[in-house]
């Protein structure tokens, strides 16, 4: 077995995973959640020894780096952080609806790696700038923090939902019925956005080290660098309207969404709508 | 609570709302630099945008935004909101910290929303001695101080916790203060000093050396490094699918006439000399060829740069030698054709890799000969003094993040109290986050105490 396979193997897991929560959200048959988790966690675990095989594969060719360091991997992280992170929310807050809203971006992340035009998913060797420990920090506490926001928006969505449909004088066994309290998932929203907060700040200050050791400019206004500044900025403006303005609710639910937005367009819009040194996408 | 100040202008700076608007602010008109190219020639915004639209942008130095003056204005109003909003909120947490815990009215532990009340068998100075005892086992250092018919007993932790938001809002500006000491602009135009930071760059052919670097910043010109930085050599090596798997440069680094030091720089590992930091981050491929020979039997040899095609006589060492052909990629050399005679015999040719070595023999002895391209070694040459700053800045982020999302002030009292021959302890307690976990902790405290 290679870690292509087992990828392949990932990405169904997911796909599965995803359909039975949203089954469990659809249909509110408690019983088959089980599955789901069981999926994730099965996915989780095949992704884990697929990244340590290609991370292994790549010493064998010669050129050994971690699975960190372009565009297929990156995607292939994320959607293993995005995972990872939601299986810690679910057995912390014992809720599997949940999983019906954020395990699609774990799904669609190692689908879009697998079976996007033109994604590279060669183990290829590193060029002179991408050799440095700082890469593998960076990458690493980016996306850490990334997988957060993703989850912090698919709660966004659902606090929406459920709250038009409960304004909707919807009743209780609708589809939104299964939905955790508006409140707590406000306050799970607030308590993943603090969480992606501290890891999005490491990774631009990694990448601010990097960047400092490889050209001599630990910031350049480059577009890359400019919209996770702006991420950063927008995290913080709801930070602080919720701690102390007291905003709660559809507008933390929204920023967490348009949060999410930005994270999307730093991550990809950058690497294909804009130019810079960034030009992971391009490979 | 403290006096308040009425000056409507610190205010407005000491309100949250406006923190609100400038990061918000900062971030949409961020997103204008994204879209339109920066630091282009200003005809390229004219053929782009128009006449019309090219000339407001220049009026509003878009062309360079990050350094415009209403993005410093920005950036302004956004560090004195910071400062004036945390200095307005410093005394209160101070108070926090320092406030007489003891002095709490009995009465409003009672109403606390966490307490636990447990009944003891013993004398009030033994359960004193005895709750003392175990708040002190479970990390709780308490004061006490007597009542009428009561004693209190506080103990409390993480206080200096309330100063996390501090260290994150100061972590800011000590970043930004970083950034305006290592700004090349400010040493040129307001210390008038531009040595004293700068950015640019310098292309130092090999075997050549030089005490001046080029700087980014316009109308600057040349700078003197105060020493002379020598490029004794320049690689680069290639993965076997052609990608360049490092680019390497050996300086040789010289002052009053004698090399001090001797280094080899890749990208991702500079050369810092009194502060002075040099990065390796391009190179300049020549026409021209380095080429080594040397006697082996009498340890005899000849460097010489050259063009292609030009025959090389080594007069002492009777030798004629030369670059007859080559194959290239782009403007790098991957082999020569090399021509060597001693005019005995039929000459010598064959082709060498760069860097490598051959060794030739011939009748008159037994010659070892390498070639190599001629580069130039490409540096960015930096000084930053504010980096450390910098630097700091961010630690006392993380530092200052991780205090003020992830720890909280935690306090517990304990109220020991005698009614008709029965001693009770009134646990109460209260924590500032994380309430939920410190409902846990509290209950755990009073319940093994019984
Ligand atoms: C992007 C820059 C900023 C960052 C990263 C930042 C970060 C933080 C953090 C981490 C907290 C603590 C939250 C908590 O206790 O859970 C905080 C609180 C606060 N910040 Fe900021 N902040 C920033 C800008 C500002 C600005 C410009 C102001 C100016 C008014 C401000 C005003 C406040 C206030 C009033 C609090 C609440 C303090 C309290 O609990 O009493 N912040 N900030």
């Amino acid at each position: 077995m290679n870690s292509s396979q087992l990828f392949g193997l990932t990405t169904l897991a997911y796909l599965l995973s995803s359909a039975v929560y949203i089954a469990l959200f659809v249909f509110k048959n408690k019983k088959i959640g089980g599955a789901g988790t069981a999926l994730a966690i099965a996915g989780v675990l095949a992704q884990t020894v697929a990244m340590g095989l290609r991370w292994k594969e790549s010493y064998d060719l010669g050129i050994g780096h971690a699975p960190l360091t372009n565009m297929y991997e990156s995607l292939v992280f994320f959607s293993w952080c995005t995972a990872l992170f939601y299986l810690f929310m679910e057995f912390k807050f014992k809720n599997r609806v949940i999983g019906a809203f954020v395990m699609p971006f774990a799904f669609v992340s190692m689908a879009y790696a697998s079976f996007a035009k033109g994604m590279n998913q060669e183990i290829s060797p590193l060029i002179p700038a991408l050799q440095s420990n700082w890469l593998i920090a960076h990458v690493v506490t980016c996306f850490i923090g990334y997988g957060a926001f993703a989850m912090a928006g698919g709660l966004g969505v659902m606090y929406l939902l459920k709250k038009s449909a409960l304004d909707k004088g919807l009743a209780k066994d609708s589809l939104t019925g299964s939905l955790p309290d508006l409140k707590v998932i406000d306050d799970m929203t607030y308590k993943t956005i603090v969480f992606g907060f501290l890891w999005l700040s490491a990774g631009i200050i990694t990448g601010a080290v990097w960047a400092n050791e490889a050209w001599g400019t630990y910031w350049s206004w480059d577009p890359k660098e400019t919209w996770s500044i702006i991420t950063w900025f927008i995290y913080a403006s709801t930070l602080h309207a919720r701690f102390t303005r007291g905003w709660s609710g559809s507008r933390i639910a929204w920023l967490a969404i348009i949060g999410f937005v930005s994270v999307f367009f730093t991550y990809f819009g950058v690497n294909y709508l804009l130019s810079g040194l960034h030009s992971y996408g391009q490979s | 609570m403290a006096e308040k100040k009425k000056n409507p202008v610190w205010e407005i700076f000491a309100s949250v709302r406006l923190a609100l608007f400038l990061l918000f602010t900062l971030a949409a008109t961020s997103i204008i630099g994204t879209i339109i190219p920066q630091n282009e020639a200003p005809g390229f915004y004219i053929e782009r945008y128009g006449a019309n639209l090219a000339r407001f942008m220049q009026t509003m130095d878009v062309p360079d935004m990050y350094n415009s003056w209403w993005f410093m204005i920005l950036l302004t109003l956004f560090s004195l909101n910071l400062i004036v909003c945390s200095l307005e909120r410093i005394p209160n947490a101070w108070r926090l910290v320092t406030m007489d815990n003891l002095a709490t009215d009995p009465e409003r532990l009672k109403k606390m929303s966490l307490k636990q009340s447990i009944t003891l068998d013993a004398t009030r100075a033994d359960a004193v001695t005895r709750t003392t005892g175990h708040l002190a086992s479970k990390g709780w250092k308490a004061t006490q101080r007597g009542l009428d018919g009561a004693t209190l007993l506080f103990a409390q932790k993480g206080a200096w916790t309330r100063f996390g938001v501090y260290i994150v809002h100061s972590s800011i500006l000590i970043i930004l203060i970083g950034a305006i000491i290592g700004s090349p602009r400010v040493a040129k135009d307001i210390l008038k000093n531009p040595l004293y930071a700068f950015k640019g760059s310098v292309n130092i052919p090999e075997t050549q050396q030089t005490d001046v670097i080029f700087s980014f910043l316009e109308g600057v010109g040349q700078l003197p490094l105060g020493f002379t930085v020598r490029c004794d050599f320049f690689n680069i090596e290639y993965y076997p699918n052609g990608m360049p798997k490092e680019y390497l440069s050996k300086l040789s680094v010289i002052e009053n006439g004698e090399v001090v030091r001797q280094v080899e720089i890749e990208v991702n590992e500079p050369l810092i000399h009194r502060g002075i930091t040099f990065y390796q981050s391009s190179y300049q491929p020549y026409r021209d060829f380095i080429l080594s020979v040397k006697n082996n039997e009498t340890g005899a040899g000849k460097t010489e740069i050259v063009p292609a095609a030009t025959q090389i006589t080594w007069k002492e060492g009777g030798a004629r030698f030369g670059i007859i052909n080559m194959e290239t990629r782009g403007e790098v050399v991957n082999r020569f054709k090399i021509w060597f005679t001693d005019d005995q015999g039929e000459p010598s040719k064959f082709w060498l890799e760069p860097g490598r070595e051959a060794i030739i023999e011939r009748p008159s002895g037994n010659y070892t000969l390498s070639a190599k391209q001629l580069y130039a070694t490409g540096l960015q040459v930096a000084k930053d003094p504010g980096v450390w700053w910098v630097y700091t800045g961010c630690g006392l982020m993380l530092l200052g993040l991780l205090v003020a999302f992830f720890m909280s002030h935690r306090k517990v009292w304990a109220l020991v109290s005698e009614e008709q021959g029965k001693v009770t302890v009134l646990f109460a307690g209260n924590a500032n986050k994380n309430k939920l976990g410190f409902e846990k902790t509290f209950a755990e405290l009073a319940e093994s105490l019984k």
